[in-house]
């Protein structure tokens, strides 16, 4: 079957005094029918930003997609015009954001917000509007909807909110829902109920999902394929399982060492990723993880390696895939691990 | 010398919003020991920031008493609340709010030392480098502003400006929440080492319980303004007593594909206000266990069993 | 044989410490540099503060180029259009135009400048005390509640008429105008610092110079202060050329500096009875620099304002 979703060799530039920041450098990805899709990455390393791109919600001024094409069912959506690809966001692409309170008009009550779309998209009048907002409410767990009908956002909580915006997104029943961060700013307990509301609908509507996060925890509860992102490019793709038990990038395996382990009963010291990710204004020429990587050789510096397939759909783009690498113990053995 | 560094007793933390009061704290009561981490966790908005800025001095408190280093705190001499000042010191959770944008890094590190005139000259110039090396910058980042920084690095200048007036005790309000993963994993390991050297002790604030679980001895639970539990941190993960620490824990998503899910619990509706908590039982709104008495009595704080603290009437 | 063996030295390791972890690549600059360094690449700011300049330098130097000064009469040469002798024309007492102009342009930009000075200093005082009392305590909660009454009552009161019931005490003239405009024009300014300062000492790195002991002088002159002077400096390029708009239409209807003083709006009221016999340059000169001197401002301001703009401050 075709993919829903296709994002092939994305490039997205900002223009910033004395040069250019190149947030995203050359992503490609598919997302298929009912697939979610985790995207996960340093902070800085181009996740809005190819979100965005999607959507068409770049800044216009001084951002530039330098190459690249997004079909969407088949249509490029960088060819569209801005009223065709209105239309596909209006009713086929939603998109979910982090800060739920800038997403929504705070002087309008929000049943008001949800009907609206739905009229607009729909074509539906009034009463069918305010129906179907009601119904939407309910889908996205908010009890007593009559009574939430009439409120203004801030008189919500904040889980309320990501819940009326997941509401409003899913009123054009989409085929592909964008989730940037959707439960970074809520606690433990609220994100368990968002992220359950999510599973929730793409087992009843087969709604693609593509979901923006940094925490592995999320990843290994929702997705069944990730990408890794790091520096603007995607560093490591597979499935959860390929990511988060047989990782095949020194980033994805350091991120996964510098977490806790959930199960220690001695404390253990965590292993950190020394250093920090590299300034987009001027990435380095070869891998953007050279500077932090411990298994950093010759020729990381100069050359950005291209995808290795690791096996069927697990791809990562290190050299240590190289026939020609040493093995990955080779290093250890070498003393490069103390510290 | 006692075993507890501090010990705060029913201590209180109001604040007037209109014509409510709105009880950001209310009766809380533990104790640090010294030398240790302890944790603190608890729903947004439910009054960590506020009890840990009451702690260090920037809230006063409403009510109730803290105890540091045998002495109450309320009755100290102006010059030894100075001293207290300065060995208690804050890490903040906002990298990019705590340091002032217009001051280069290296006056932003020496405004303690400058306050408390503990070096001047050549001396600071040296100490500001040797801080900033310690926590893994470089000497010549001292001319350079915050902007330039990254989060992570710049949590550490903030940790570097505490460690320059030589405190006792920190309170490092989430101090790796704005934080990418493997950048946390920086900052903690740089704080038990410190720990180790220094001699300090930490009050932990985080919501992100794995951290929480990995640096702190001891970890207290709270919701809408108290504490609900308090327990050796390998205990309260192993046998969580109160309800809504068994809700927060089966809410953590872990990593990992292949162990056995556990059973979630997932919560209904939200944490009420706490301008007007329920009446018993702050926690009864959302408990599954929740009973007649809960609405009627507030639970007692009690010791359930050795070290291992709670307050529910299931107990 | 040999080409693969130069071929896999690329995969051989890289020593240690070859590449720098926390290295920072970009110079390093100060913000108030990199504003200033914005400010110059705003096109209109620029234009703005070039024309001010020029302004300026006639303001300065004008009158002494003609061997005219303001106010020396000639009647025999009076109402001559401008031409090589007088390049601005004279008016019907035969003074020469561009020395009355230049001259003028001191009068206007002194009220200007003046008025907005003490409406600075003023503004500066009470929204400071205002701001930085608001919130602590009682007392300082009255303070603040005190002198925010005050602002409001002046906001409320129209400057005209302020003017009108000073001049029935003063005799009209160049430091009435400024008290004048003063009385009422602080009151903005003091709004916008008070604004400012709160939103300030909300920000962390405020609660951490606390606790690090810095003296409240010392937390207003390096934390409060420098993190203002932007939207203060943007502030006066709007306050500035009202007062002088305000001196000028006070003058033009009478109320404002006297014979033989000139002001723009003084010569722009003079010319009202002749421009219809043709005397165009009689209120084209005074009107024209209003207007530039206004826009030129305004320009000025705006592009300050996008160059400071926090926003934009990260790249
Ligand atoms: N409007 C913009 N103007 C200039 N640069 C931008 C803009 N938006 C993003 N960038 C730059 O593009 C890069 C990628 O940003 P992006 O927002 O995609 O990161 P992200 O992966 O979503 O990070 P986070 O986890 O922090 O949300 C960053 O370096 C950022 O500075
Ligand atoms: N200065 C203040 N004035 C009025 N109310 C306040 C003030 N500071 C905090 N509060 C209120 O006190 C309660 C506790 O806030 P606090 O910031 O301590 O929570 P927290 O547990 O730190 O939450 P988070 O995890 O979001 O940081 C909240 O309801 C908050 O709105
Ligand atoms: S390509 Fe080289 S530097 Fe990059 S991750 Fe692989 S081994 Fe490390
Ligand atoms: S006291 Fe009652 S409501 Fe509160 S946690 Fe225990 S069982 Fe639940
Ligand atoms: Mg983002
Ligand atoms: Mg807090």
């Amino acid at each position: 079957m075709a993919q829903l979703l296709e994002v092939d060799q994305l490039k997205v530039s900002f223009r910033s005094h004395g040069g250019e920041v190149q947030a995203v450098r050359g992503v490609s990805f598919n997302i298929g029918h009912g697939e979610v899709l985790a995207v996960v990455g340093e902070s800085g390393c181009g996740k809005s930003v190819t979100a965005q791109a999607i959507m068409k919600l770049l800044p216009k001024r001084g951002c530039r997609i330098k190459q690249g094409s997004i079909h969407f069912d088949g249509k490029d959506l960088l060819k569209l015009s801005g009223k065709e690809m209105k239309q596909i966001k209006g009713s086929q692409i939603s998109m979910v954001f982090q800060d739920p309170m800038t997403s929504l008009n705070p002087t309008m009550k929000i049943g008001i917000q949800i009907a609206e779309g739905i009229i607009k998209h729909k074509g539906l009048n009034k009463t069918q509007a305010k129906a179907r907002a009601l119904e939407l409410l309910k889908l996205a767990g908010i009890p007593n909807p009559e009574s939430r009908y009439n409120q203004y956002p801030h008189e919500l909580s904040g889980g309320m909110r990501q819940r009326v915006l997941i509401a409003i997104a899913l009123a054009c029943d989409p085929k592909l829902l964008i989730a940037d961060e959707p439960t970074t700013a809520l606690d433990v307990t609220i994100q368990a109920q968002i992220l359950d509301l999510m599973k929730d609908l793409q087992h009843k509507f087969g709604t693609s999902i593509m979901l923006i996060t940094h925490d592995l925890g999320v990843v290994a509860e929702m997705a069944q394929n990730v990408i890794v992102m790091y520096a603007g490019i995607v560093v490591e793709s597979g499935t959860v399982a390929d990511i988060l038990e047989r990782p095949k990038h020194p980033y994805t395996m350091g991120l996964l060492n510098s977490l806790p382990n959930y199960e220690e009963g001695e404390k253990e010291r965590l292993i950190p990723i020394e250093g920090s990710p590299p300034d987009l204004y001027d990435p380095p020429k070869g891998c953007p993880f050279a500077a932090r990587c411990e298994f950093a050789m010759e020729i990381c510096v100069g050359e950005l390696p291209e995808p290795f397939a690791v096996n069927d759909g697990h791809h990562s783009r290190c050299w240590l895939n190289d026939p020609r690498a040493p093995k990955v113990t080779e290093f250890a053995a070498a003393g490069r691990d103390e510290s | 010398m006692t075993e507890m560094l501090l010990e705060v007793e029913n201590l209180k933390k109001y604040f007037n919003v209109g014509k409510h009061s709105l009880k950001a704290v209310d009766n809380v009561s533990f104790s640090v020991r010294r030398g240790e981490t302890l944790g603190l966790v608890g729903e947004s908005g439910s009054g960590k920031s506020t009890l840990g800025r009451t702690i260090v001095g920037l809230n006063e408190a409403t009510g109730g008493k803290m105890v540091f280093e045998g002495r109450d705190v309320s009755t100290l001499s102006k010059k030894e609340k100075r001293k207290y000042n300065r060995i208690v010191q804050m890490i903040f959770q906002d990298p990019h709010a705590s340091l002032n944008p217009r001051m280069k890094v290296g006056d932003i590190i020496a405004e303690g030392m400058d306050a408390h005139k503990l070096a001047s000259g050549k001396e600071r110039m040296h100490r500001i480098f040797s801080l900033l090396e310690r926590v893994g910058l470089q000497g010549d980042h001292a001319k350079r502003y915050p902007h330039e920084f990254s989060g992570g690095q710049r949590q550490r200048i903030g940790i570097a400006r505490a460690l320059a007036v030589e405190p006792k005790f920190i309170v490092a309000d989430e101090p790796i929440s704005a934080l990418d993963v493997s950048i946390q994993a920086q900052v903690i390991n740089l704080m038990e080492d410190l720990q180790r050297e220094m001699g300090l002790t930490f009050l932990f604030i985080a919501h992100d319980l794995g951290m929480v679980k990995h640096i702190s001895d001891r970890i207290g639970v709270m919701y809408l303004g108290s504490f609900m539990e308090l327990a050796d941190s390998g205990d309260l993960f192993s046998e969580p007593l109160h309800p809504y620490t068994q809700a927060l824990l089966s809410a953590i998503p872990a990593p990992t594909v292949s162990r056995e899910k556990q059973e979630r619990i997932i919560l209904k509706g939200d944490p009420p206000s706490p301008i007007s908590p329920p009446s018993g039982c702050r926690f009864r709104t959302r408990c599954p266990h929740a009973m007649e008495v809960c609405a009627a009595a507030v639970p007692e704080w009690k010791e359930i069993r050795p070290q291992h603290w709670t307050a529910c009437h299931l107990y | 044989m040999l080409e693969k063996a130069s071929h896999d030295s690329l995969f051989r390791p890289l020593e240690k410490g070859r590449l720098k972890k926390e290295e920072i690549r970009r110079p390093g600059v100060s913000q108030a540099k990199e504003s200033f360094r914005r400010v110059l690449k705003n096109k209109l700011a620029v234009t703005g503060a070039i024309i001010l300049l020029l302004i300026l330098f006639f303001a300065i130097f004008g009158p002494r180029m003609v061997p005219y000064s303001y106010s020396d009469q000639s009647l025999a040469s009076g109402n001559l259009s401008p031409d090589g002798k007088h390049w601005f024309g004279t008016d019907d007492l035969g003074r020469d135009m561009w020395a009355r102009t230049w001259y003028g342009a001191r009068i206007s930009l002194t009220i200007g400048v003046a008025a907005a000075l003490i409406d600075l200093v003023v503004g500066l005082l009470v929204g400071g005390i205002s701001g930085y009392m608001a919130g602590r305590g009682k007392l300082g909660d009255r303070i603040d509640n005190g002198l925010m009454r005050i602002v409001e009552i002046l906001y409320s009161i129209p400057y005209l008429l302020v003017v009108i019931l000073l001049l029935v005490v003063m005799k009209p003239g160049l430091w009435t105008i400024v008290i004048a405009l003063s009385i009422t024009g602080w009151v903005s300014m003091a709004r916008v610092v008070r604004g400012q300062i709160l939103q300030i000492k909300q920000q962390e790195f405020v609660a951490a110079a606390q606790k690090l002991g810095t003296p409240h002088g010392a937390i207003i002159l390096k934390h409060l202060f420098p993190n203002m002077l932007g939207i203060i400096i943007v502030n006066l390029t709007f306050t500035i050329p009202n007062a002088i708009f305000a001196e000028a239409f006070l003058s033009f209807i009478g109320l404002g500096v006297q014979a033989p003083i000139a002001s723009w709006g003084t010569m722009a009221n003079d010319a009202l009875g002749v421009i219809l016999s043709g005397q165009w340059w009689r209120l084209f000169f005074p009107g024209f620099m209003i207007s530039l001197t206004m826009f030129a401002f305004n320009v000025f301001g705006d592009g300050l304002q996008d160059a400071l703009d926090p926003h934009q401050a990260k790249d």
